[in-house]
């Protein structure tokens, strides 16, 4: 069954190769957004070493096109639920880069009004239900997030995102199972950044093809070149086709890459600078979006306005994340139950 | 024009590091994201990336010095406007710390650990202690219970399935799931009926993997729905409770107030019958212990259909520990259409003089037995059933202590930090000054429950250690 579904995902990967993946007007749009999760992460590294943010702080650097590429597939209503490397999923479902900065230093303009930090932040408005500290327990909230589509009788999808680290977690097999029986419209995607923690996959997972981590259940799968944003919305479209159409789960191997750290203090002795150097010149995804739109006639000027308004973007976020006041001393006691009978 | 480089901090709780080696020299061009130092702590060693683009133009902290301040300017850059404006925080504008870069420099993995430690411990030191599962034990006793009006015989069994129909009735994004809660019609026949009313997509059996299904439940209830969540078995809990206490408990807190878990985990809970130490195990104080959640105990029928319903209508995520042997046992209960009992309220069961008895679940059918005991003997107890652990209704405990200036707590879990404790705990700090013998605890004994008929009945608290603990407190 998994076979015969990955066929039919390879006969439509064949016949969408005869037009891109997105329009240039898309395109374009990636590169601003890829762009502003790649400046936002350098200015929150950057405010972590001022001491102005605190705790863990893990960075997305490297990573963007899959969460720009996947949130191209998306439409209202739709669910997006990650660990605690949410800083670009956050931004790519259009949430405020001014919240996400102000909880990350910690103050009352953060989207937890301060009290979630890095891991935690949410909004329903956007679609965003974390943010989660616990590795793999988004898997079987986000087969939540499925379910509530399917009882509902949505048409909506739910993203789940979740590490290769992850992948091993045994309730990330319980909830393909559940996925798969119930036929949840859940995309499962793995982002193999080829290291948990200082832990390389090989030395991690004994499947050497995580898209078929999930095969005993019927659930398709697939690995995407995570570096490219439209081979990312390429995959992503047949995905989420495969969900809203009430064919049950799909999953989604993204190779992908991080140039930074697991967090912010991670020495980093587990794989070489030039490992680092090689993927950030010949993979960056947001490189190759911008020589893929100056091959489609795209000008250095029109390339250098979008650097300009993100960097704009970006220094808002830390002006107003360095200015917006600590939370109030009763914020400690409150959201703790919610008060009011329904 | 010249930008300062300034040491920078690897953590929050770095305050100095040693700058042991520099990659750039002056005159040198740099690029964002270029290494151009290796500072080190005792933890760990990290290079410093750029953030600006530049000429490094002067050195100003030699390589191989140590105790160098954080944000302390280390180099100058002439920033020649590579870049265009660059963005400038206030009050930083001449001065941008660069970002600690995590590559393949050399440095020791429990460093890592170390750190990960330290964060944690920070964390924790913040606590601060405030009895917050308890209302105010200084106010007055809560209100007597309201006359529900007629009442007839049902068990307890029945008297579950009652609320869940009547709230899955009320309200369709209310559903059932768990092991064998459709089809089989509950493991406990507490679902009896409720596949054939409400259909598959609200009564829904799970696989026998309570992590996984939790979690799916915890998601749903994010999104709005209330899930009940039955467990075959409290016991069976713990593959779940990660998922009930950081992601139902946590996630209001954690997102400002922004996403609630309105979700119901019900199930018996502790000792049934010779099923031994696996399957007898009372998780009260567990979850109790856990801001974010609220805990019910039931004993009578009409506690299970009050509290049960108010637990599905509660916005919060609620435990209800209900008992299996007490599923069978008929009370009475009131008919009327909307009854339904106060979270956080405890009621008095019997009144009394002499002695406080606070108990909850099965133990306040033994409470009540001791009293009818003691009664004969010229003791008068007050019995009273908690209904809720958290919140704790310790203003009802407090004013009842204040009348009879004696405490025995009861209970069939184990005897270390356990609700006993707490409660008798509140009563010292709230009534010290009215109690005129030390509280005693009433508990099953600190040891797995064996299977053996005899030594289980030792296991468990019984009538005649109740009985037997009142006369200590009452020295008779």
């Amino acid at each position: 069954m998994a076979q015969a579904a990955d066929t039919a995902g390879a006969k439509r990967r064949t016949r969408a190769t005869k037009e891109p993946a997105m329009s240039r007007e898309q395109l374009l749009q990636a590169y601003h957004d890829m762009l502003l999760i790649r400046r936002f992460e350098e200015k929150a590294g950057q405010l972590y070493g001022m001491g102005l943010i605190g705790g863990f702080c893990h960075l997305y650097i490297g990573q963007e096109a899959v969460v720009v590429g996947m949130q191209a597939c998306l439409e209202p209503g739709d669910q997006v639920i990650t660990s605690y490397r949410d800083h670009g999923h956050m931004l790519a479902t259009g949430m405020e880069a001014r919240g996400v900065m102000a909880e990350l230093t910690g103050r009352i303009g953060g989207y937890s009004k301060g009290k979630g930090g890095s891991m935690h932040m949410f909004s329903r408005e956007k679609g965003f239900y974390g943010g989660h500290g616990i590795v793999g327990a988004q898997v079987s909230l986000g087969t939540g997030l499925a379910f509530s589509n399917w009882y509902r009788e949505a048409k909506n999808v739910s993203l789940t995102y979740f590490g290769e680290g992850a992948s091993n977690q045994g309730q990330v097999f319980e909830s393909f199972n559940l996925a798969a029986l119930m036929k949840l419209p859940n995309i499962f995607i793995i982002e193999n950044n080829k290291y948990g923690m200082g832990t390389s996959v090989e030395r991690a997972s004994a499947s050497r093809d995580l898209s078929k981590n999930a095969s005993p259940w019927g659930i398709p799968g697939e690995q995407v070149n995570g570096m490219d944003v439209m081979a990312v919305k390429e995959a992503g479209e047949r995905a989420v086709a495969h969900c809203r159409a009430g064919n049950g789960p799909y999953l989604l191997e993204m190779k992908t890459y991080r140039y930074r750290g697991h967090s912010m203090s991670d020495p980093a002795k587990y794989r070489t600078r030039e490992e680092v150097q090689k993927m950030r010149e010949q993979s960056d995804p947001i490189e190759t979006a911008r020589k893929a739109l100056l091959d489609q006639g795209g000008t250095e000027a029109e390339l250098k306005r979008i650097d300009d308004e993100v960097k704009a973007i970006v220094q808002d976020a830390a002006d107003f994340a360095q200015t917006s006041p600590e939370p109030d001393e009763r914020e400690l006691w409150t959201d703790v139950l919610i008060e009011e009978a329904r | 024009m010249g930008v300062q480089i300034l040491m920078p901090a690897l953590s929050p709780t770095m305050t100095e590091g040693k700058l042991s080696r520099w990659l750039k020299k002056e005159g040198d061009a740099v690029k964002s994201g270029d290494v151009i130092a290796e500072i080190e702590t005792d933890k760990a060693t990290m290079e410093v990336e750029a953030v600006d683009e530049g000429t490094l133009t002067r050195i100003l902290v030699p390589e191989g010095t140590e105790g160098v301040s954080v944000n302390s300017p280390i180099a100058e850059l002439d920033g020649g406007g590579a870049n265009g404006a660059r963005p400038q925080a206030p009050g930083h504008d001449t001065a941008m710390p660069q970002q600690p870069a995590p590559p393949a420099a050399a440095s020791s993995a429990v460093g890592e650990v170390a750190k990960q430690a330290e964060d944690h411990g920070a964390v924790a030191a913040r606590g601060q202690a405030r009895g917050e599962g308890a209302a105010k034990a200084g106010e007055a006793a809560a209100a007597p219970e309201k006359d529900w009006g007629p009442t007839k015989p049902i068990t307890v069994r029945e008297a579950l399935r009652d609320a869940m129909v009547a709230e899955m009735r009320a309200d369709a994004d209310v559903f059932l799931m768990g092991e064998e809660v459709a089809q089989y019609q509950g493991a406990y026949k507490i679902s009896q009926g409720l596949l054939d009313e409400f259909g598959p997509r609200r009564v829904i059996d799970t696989p026998i993997t309570e992590h996984g299904f939790t979690g799916m439940a915890v998601g749903a209830a994010m999104t709005g729905l209330k899930p009940i969540v039955e467990f075959m078995t409290f016991n069976f809990s713990m593959q779940a409770i990660d998922q009930i206490i950081n992601s139902a408990a946590k996630t209001l807190y954690m997102s400002g107030g922004q996403l609630g878990c309105p979700i119901v985990f019900r199930g018996p809970n502790g000792a049934a019958a010779r099923v031994a130490a696996q399957h007898s195990q009372c998780y009260a104080s567990w979850y109790a212990h856990v801001p974010g959640l609220k805990v019910v105990a039931p004993w009578s029928a009409a506690d299970a259909k009050g509290l049960l319903r108010a637990a599905i209508r509660d916005p919060n995520p609620v435990i209800v520990l209900e008992n299996e042997i007490l599923y069978g046992q008929s009370f009475e209960c009131p008919v009327a259409e909307d009854f339904v009992l106060p979270i956080g309220q405890a009621k008095i069961e019997r009144a009394g003089k002499d002695v406080t008895i606070v108990a909850y679940s099965i133990a306040v059918g033994w409470a009540m037995q001791a009293a009818e005991e003691l009664a004969q003997q010229g003791i008068e107890a007050e019995v009273i059933n908690l209904r809720s652990i958290r919140p704790l209704d310790a203003a009802t405990i407090a004013a009842s202590v204040k009348r009879t200036n004696r405490l025995v707590t009861v209970e069939e879990g184990w005897p270390y930090a356990n609700i006993g404790t707490e409660v008798a705990m509140q009563v010292i700090e709230a009534a010290f000054d009215w109690l005129d013998a030390p509280p005693v605890r009433v508990t099953g004994k600190d040891i797995p429950m064996p299977y053996a008929a005899n030594l289980e009945k030792l296991a468990l608290p019984t009538v005649a250690d109740i009985v037997g603990a009142v006369k200590r407190v009452t020295y008779k």
